[in-house]
């Protein structure tokens, strides 16, 4: 397995708290993985130091060789490491469809001036940004709300909106914290494939955190647990599942949750 | 890009009209010259009020636009007083100049948001006249006085603007040049506004966090913005300098700023063309309330919280309702 991220002896302190403790693992290139623990166990604060949204306290984020920790988050994003938000963080007053152009920026060929003008390069990329936000959103499944308000939308909607604006980006690597989050069984069925598909489809390797175990269980090629910041388990979903110590300091007595 | 609706260049035609044909007329007829030197100083304030506006487009209430007038003012005073410039040189020189300062201090106090950057600004056009009461090259509270009227510019020879001091009329003179550089700016703006800078602009109000997520290099568009802002009140200022053809360290002071911005949220801040109106409003209602002598302020007061509290969303939502005349 050639890692594509490295988590190298990653800690995070808040004052005296620890929120994460030298976590390390590697992500490998296409690979669906999932950080699963408690509310308060440091994942959100992981998510934000690969993305450079927070530096770390110590260690550091490599992506393909590289360190991305301790940049800043635009920079990162440049180099196709895409985060998205675990509370509902969109561009309320834009439509969907909007929002997906705005967030295609990053490849324009044409500069601010030449938009200003209207160049025949900026008129081409906006063409061309138009072009690809209808493909992603019918893509997505997302064609028919594509000129709604984005403040409008109901819950679900919002976090695929979330997702299609973090695919605009075209990144290489997306960070999906709680995707699922506020979904019902249908939806974060819908939801499970359309991530799986943006791997298969779009060669993009997913990191994600969720609560919801069947449907990590289902998506996920491994899992990394954390519990008060440190790394406890790191596996397969059925090597986690059956993990003592996630079991035990986690999962604890609620083995039908996790959808054995 | 540029597929303009037919209401809205019949708007714009019928705007032109107005400033250029309709006013001189309406002035030759009654022989109210003064009215150029009002119209004149609204179309200058018009111009930094739409610095104020885009700040606002990134999010950010700036209370400073007239320590950038006053920089501009100053600039050009001294350039075409001491330096012998001419004064058409001296005046994107000033914008410049206002410019560069803004990214000075902008690295700094943009990363403050809300109440915070707002109260900073506030402080700056205090700090702009404690500044020019201070430094020599400014001539302290005596203030810069006998400026030249503007020269001539002609080139290959061709006489393309004459020299005003020749001129019978120079406040029509000043008008058109004062309209002229309006219509531009607003031109200016409105192509900012639609154009990819103006969408990252919109991006980055509604959330720097996620702007930045997908790449948008905030920090940098901030400073820019806040540039081009300042780059239009020093442009205002230093043709407000030049008609008064004095520049004092109160020419520009905190009322003045606190203006600009009212002439924003008063015309609508979705708009590109309110700060516009607002100031044109703002300024006739100011004078028209004079009659009322000590309860001017008043009643100017009670009439901008009604005018905010009943149309949120400025004049121009009257007229257009949401999110029109972008
Ligand atoms: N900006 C912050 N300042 C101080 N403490 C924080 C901050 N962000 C997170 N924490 C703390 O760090 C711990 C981990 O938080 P977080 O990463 O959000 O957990 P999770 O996403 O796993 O629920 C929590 O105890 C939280 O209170
Ligand atoms: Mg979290």
């Amino acid at each position: 397995m050639t890692a594509l991220i490295q988590v190298k002896d990653v800690t995070k302190k808040y004052g005296g708290l620890i929120a994460n403790n030298a976590i390390s693992f590697d992500v490998a290139e296409n690979e669906i993985l999932s950080v699963i623990g408690p509310n308060g166990a440091g994942k959100s604060t992981l998510f934000k130091m690969i993305a450079s949204f927070t530096p770390t306290t110590s260690g550091e984020v490599t992506y393909q060789g590289e360190r991305i920790s301790n940049l800043k988050p635009h920079i990162v994003a440049r180099k196709g490491v895409v985060r998205t938000f675990q509370e509902t963080t969109i561009f309320k007053s834009m439509t969907v469809r909007e929002s997906v152009v705005v967030a295609q920026h990053l490849r324009a060929k044409a500069s601010l001036a030449g938009y200003f003008w209207g160049s025949k390069t900026a008129k081409d990329d906006v063409t061309a940004f138009e072009k690809y936000a209808d493909e992603l959103l019918d893509f997505l499944g997302m064609s028919e709300i594509s000129n709604e308000q984005a403040s409008n939308l109901p819950q679900g909607s919002l976090r695929a909106l979330g997702i299609a604006i973090g695919l605009a980006t075209d990144p290489k690597v997306l960070l999906l914290d709680e995707p699922f989050a506020g979904m019902n069984h249908d939806e974060t069925m819908n939801m499970v494939n359309l991530v799986r598909s943006v791997r298969d489809e779009r060669g993009v390797t997913v990191m994600l955190v969720e609560h919801d175990m069947p449907a990590v269980m289902n998506i996920s090629d491994r899992i990394v647990v954390l519990n008060f910041g440190e790394k406890i388990a790191e596996g397969t979903p059925s090597e986690i599942q059956n993990n003592e110590k996630v079991i035990e300091a986690y999962l604890g007595s609620v083995d039908d949750e996790i959808g054995m | 890009m540029l597929n303009f609706s037919k209401t809205q260049i019949f708007g714009v035609a019928a705007f032109l009209a107005v400033v250029f044909v309709g006013v001189p007329l309406f002035i030759a007829a009654t022989g109210r010259s003064d009215f150029y030197f009002t119209l004149t100083s609204v179309a200058l304030l018009a111009i930094a009020s739409a610095g104020v506006w885009l700040t606002f487009y990134i999010g950010r209430i700036n209370i400073g636009q007239g320590a950038f007038a006053l920089v501009g003012a100053y600039v050009s005073a001294i350039l075409v007083v001491k330096a012998g410039w001419s004064f058409w040189i001296s005046l994107p020189a000033a914008g410049l100049f206002a410019a560069l300062i803004a990214v000075l201090i902008g690295l700094p106090i943009l990363r403050l948001r809300g109440v915070y950057f707002a109260m900073i600004t506030l402080v700056l056009t205090q700090v702009a006249t404690l500044t020019a009461l201070a430094l020599p090259i400014t001539n302290g509270a005596k203030g810069i006085t006998n400026i030249p009227l503007p020269g001539a510019i002609s080139i290959f020879g061709i006489p393309l603007v004459p020299d005003f001091s020749t001129l019978e009329n120079s406040r029509m003179a000043f008008y058109f040049t004062a309209t002229i550089l309006m219509v531009i700016t607003y031109a200016a703006l409105y192509r900012l506004v639609n154009s990819r800078l103006g969408h990252l602009c919109r991006s980055m109000q509604q959330n720097e966090e996620l702007a930045s997520s997908i790449g948008v290099n905030i920090t940098y568009i901030r400073i820019l913005i806040f540039a081009i802002s300042s780059f239009f009140g020093g442009l205002g200022g230093a043709m407000f300098g030049s008609i008064s053809q004095s520049v004092y360290p109160a020419t520009f002071v905190v009322k003045d700023s606190v203006d600009f911005m009212l002439n924003c949220f008063l015309g609508g801040l979705g708009y590109v063309f309110g700060p516009m109106l607002g100031t044109l409003v703002l300024y006739f209602g100011w004078d028209l309330l004079f009659e009322f002598g000590k309860y001017q302020m008043l009643i100017y007061a009670t009439l901008l919280i009604l005018i905010i509290r009943f149309l949120p969303n400025g004049l121009l939502s009257v007229r257009f309702g949401k999110g029109g005349g972008k």
